[in-house]
């Protein structure tokens, strides 16, 4: 794994050799970095040096048409996919994501959500955020692990505010797509990471859930590292401050939504369409 | 403590359970004419096999084609114990088992050591399974080999097995095993009442593997593994390893299966590779498809169901068996996806309701 930016400072932050447009107010301290990120599969290069910083508490909403690598992006930092060169760093030079595996990855503290919703759907929706409750996860302690008051009730709060307290003890398979969705990001919440990786999170949701998904996003961005990957132009527009743009897997345009909205480049690729 | 057994099971069920036990364990071998009594008991102990193959396909959806290997050695380790016990009363009237003599081996081969001492022919009945279960996993769900080929490995695996055991070379007693036990724990295997007491050793081992699969099932360690049979990429992201938890339930089913082989042998009085053979652990996987997998009950009916048909037509019709049982596992999987047990709620739902019955407790409550 070679790193392409060599640096001798103690400092954590990397180098910033692409003087990215950086947000609005004062810089907060980084929380995900990627740094020249590069995948290929088979020659084709499906991610080519991105690099993407992100401060600690910052909402970044990801987009780009189809195959622009947003997904492959999510798969290198959680560890699904291997880059062929280029770093993932979470809060510290010392960790490196790249060489972990998907299970070290989320015990970091990186959570994410798939695009096609995925939930256990053999378990009762209860018995999911059960299993995404952050906790030891180790297969003696779980052989004896039991709920306490308070995690008990943390999993009632999720279900609360996910709109799912109803349907508490009904198997997971049987949601609706929309509250497969919510699901979905109640067992993150669960999970309680410090970065969160949400692919797509209202597709098949109706315009009033897709509100309320807006709403939760913006209330956890502050505390928690968000990314969002999203088609849904409107959407975008109502959470994000500032968007990535990502185009045949490389950064086309970055920077507060207004202004890419504005770039001829990006109007080419992708929002003129 | 309370809370979790309560988990395990309701109140009802306990105490059906508990008489199901008394009656299985204090009833039956003394009511039963004297014939069926190992043959009752050799159910009892392919009803542990079946409840520890239900454990790794029908909760954590791995199937395997070769539980029989496991079987076999927790078999062949008792098998050992019992010859080094009638060590000097053998045909030969030798201090080696009768096959090392008529090979002409004048010494014990080393992986017979120690075999005289039943705790520890006990301890390698659990061990060695396990043990060669945890290797060969170890590998397997590394390499994140899964389904159908992790069947056809598993398949691969007892067939080596068995070719490798049917050699006098290897030092098992070749094709014909090990047999002609005489006794255990010094008590004479062919009286009734060591047959009893086998039978009843069988029945209680089956209860304590009962209960230990309920414990694991019930448990959160029981909803991840199904959580990874379901959907293994997100239970990774969710922060389980994977692998260790197939690994975990691989070996305890290994080990459950050695226990019920050891059972097994002093019943039947023989031990040969043919217990090894792949199609002895096809059959297993059919015990549980009919039964139903995924429900522990669902597991030992199937292995009872589908045992107690082979031994009667074998006697009434032995040459329908292998039509029947080929066209048991047909029909099951296109029409009783969930076995046997999948039927009851459409029996029930056919039944007309007397009176408004409370609705049963779900199956896995949220715990307290």
């Amino acid at each position: 794994m070679s790193t392409a930016i060599m640096t001798d400072h103690d400092d954590d932050r990397p180098t910033p050799i692409h003087l990215l447009p950086v947000s609005d107010g004062a810089r907060r301290p980084l929380s995900l970095w990627v740094e020249n990120l590069s995948v290929s599969f088979d020659g084709f290069k499906a991610l080519d040096d991105v690099t993407l910083l992100l401060e600690k508490g910052e909402l970044r909403c990801l987009i780009g048409p189809n195959g622009a690598g947003k997904t492959t992006l999510m798969d290198c930092i959680t560890g699904k996919t291997r880059p062929t060169s280029g770093a993932v760093y979470l809060e510290s030079r010392l960790n490196e994501l790249t060489r972990l595996s998907e299970v070290e990855i989320a015990g970091l503290g990186i959570g994410r959500k798939f695009q096609r919703p995925t939930v256990f759907q053999g378990h009762t929706v209860f018995e999911n955020c059960e299993l995404a409750l952050k906790g030891p996860k180790g297969v003696f302690r779980t052989l004896f692990a039991r709920l306490d008051a308070a995690q008990k009730k943390r999993i009632e709060e999720i279900l609360e505010l996910i709109g799912l307290a109803d349907h508490a003890q009904r198997p997971a398979g049987l949601l609706a797509h929309g509250q497969k969705q919510w699901l979905e990001i109640g067992m993150l919440l669960a999970q309680d990471p410090q970065v969160l990786l949400i692919d797509e999170p209202v597709a098949g949701m109706t315009h009033a859930e897709a509100e309320r998904t807006a709403e939760l996003l913006k209330s956890l961005a502050g505390q928690r590292t968000i990314v969002v990957v999203e088609h849904d132009m409107e959407f975008v527009r109502s959470i994000a401050r500032n968007v990535t743009v990502l185009h045949e897997g490389r950064v086309l345009a970055e920077g507060p939504m207004a202004q890419v909205q504005k770039d001829p480049r990006v109007i080419e690729v992708y929002l003129g369409e | 403590m309370i809370d979790r057994l309560r988990q395990m099971h309701g109140p009802r069920a306990w105490a059906a359970l508990a008489i199901g036990a008394l009656l299985l364990t204090a009833v039956v071998p003394f009511v039963a004419p004297a014939y069926m009594v190992p043959l009752l008991g050799k159910f009892l102990c392919f009803g542990m096999a079946a409840l520890a193959m239900d454990l790794v396909w029908g909760y954590a959806g791995i199937l395997s084609l070769g539980h029989g290997l496991f079987f076999a050695l927790g078999g062949y380790a008792m098998g050992m114990h019992l010859m080094r016990a009638m060590a000097g009363e053998g045909v030969y009237r030798s201090q080696l088992p009768d096959f090392m003599v008529f090979l002409d081996w004048h010494t014990l081969p080393w992986t017979w050591y120690g075999f005289q001492s039943f705790p520890f022919a006990a301890a390698m009945a659990v061990i060695v399974p396990g043990l060669l279960a945890f290797v060969f996993g170890w590998f397997a769900f590394r390499s994140r080999i899964g389904g159908v080929y992790f069947s056809i490995v598993t398949q691969a695996l007892t067939y080596a097995a068995t070719l490798l055991f049917f050699q006098n070379a290897t030092g098992f007693g070749g094709n014909n095993g090990l047999t002609d036990f005489k006794r255990i724990l010094g008590w004479p295997l062919h009286a009734l009442e060591t047959k009893r007491l086998l039978y009843i050793a069988s029945a209680v081992a089956l209860c304590v593997t009962y209960l230990l699969c309920r414990f694991v099932v019930t448990s959160r360690l029981g909803r991840v593994l199904t959580a990874v049979r379901d959907a293994e990429l997100k239970s990774r992201f969710c922060g389980y390893d994977s692998t260790r938890y197939k690994l975990f339930v691989w070996t305890l089913s290994a080990m459950l299966c050695g226990v019920a082989g050891a059972l097994y042998v002093p019943q039947v009085g023989i031990i040969n590779p043919s217990e090894m053979q792949p199609s002895n652990s096809i059959e297993m996987a059919i015990w549980v498809a009919v039964g139903g997998r995924g429900t522990l009950g669902g597991a030992l009916l199937g292995a009872w169901l589908v045992n107690g048909g082979k031994s009667w037509l074998t006697a009434a019709f032995p040459s329908a068996w292998l039509y029947v049982f080929g066209g048991l596992f047909v029909g099951v999987t296109l029409f009783l996806p969930r076995g046997l047990v999948g039927l009851l709620p459409k029996i029930r739902a056919l039944l007309p309701r007397r009176r408004a019955r409370p609705v049963p407790a779900p199956v896995s409550e949220p715990q307290t």
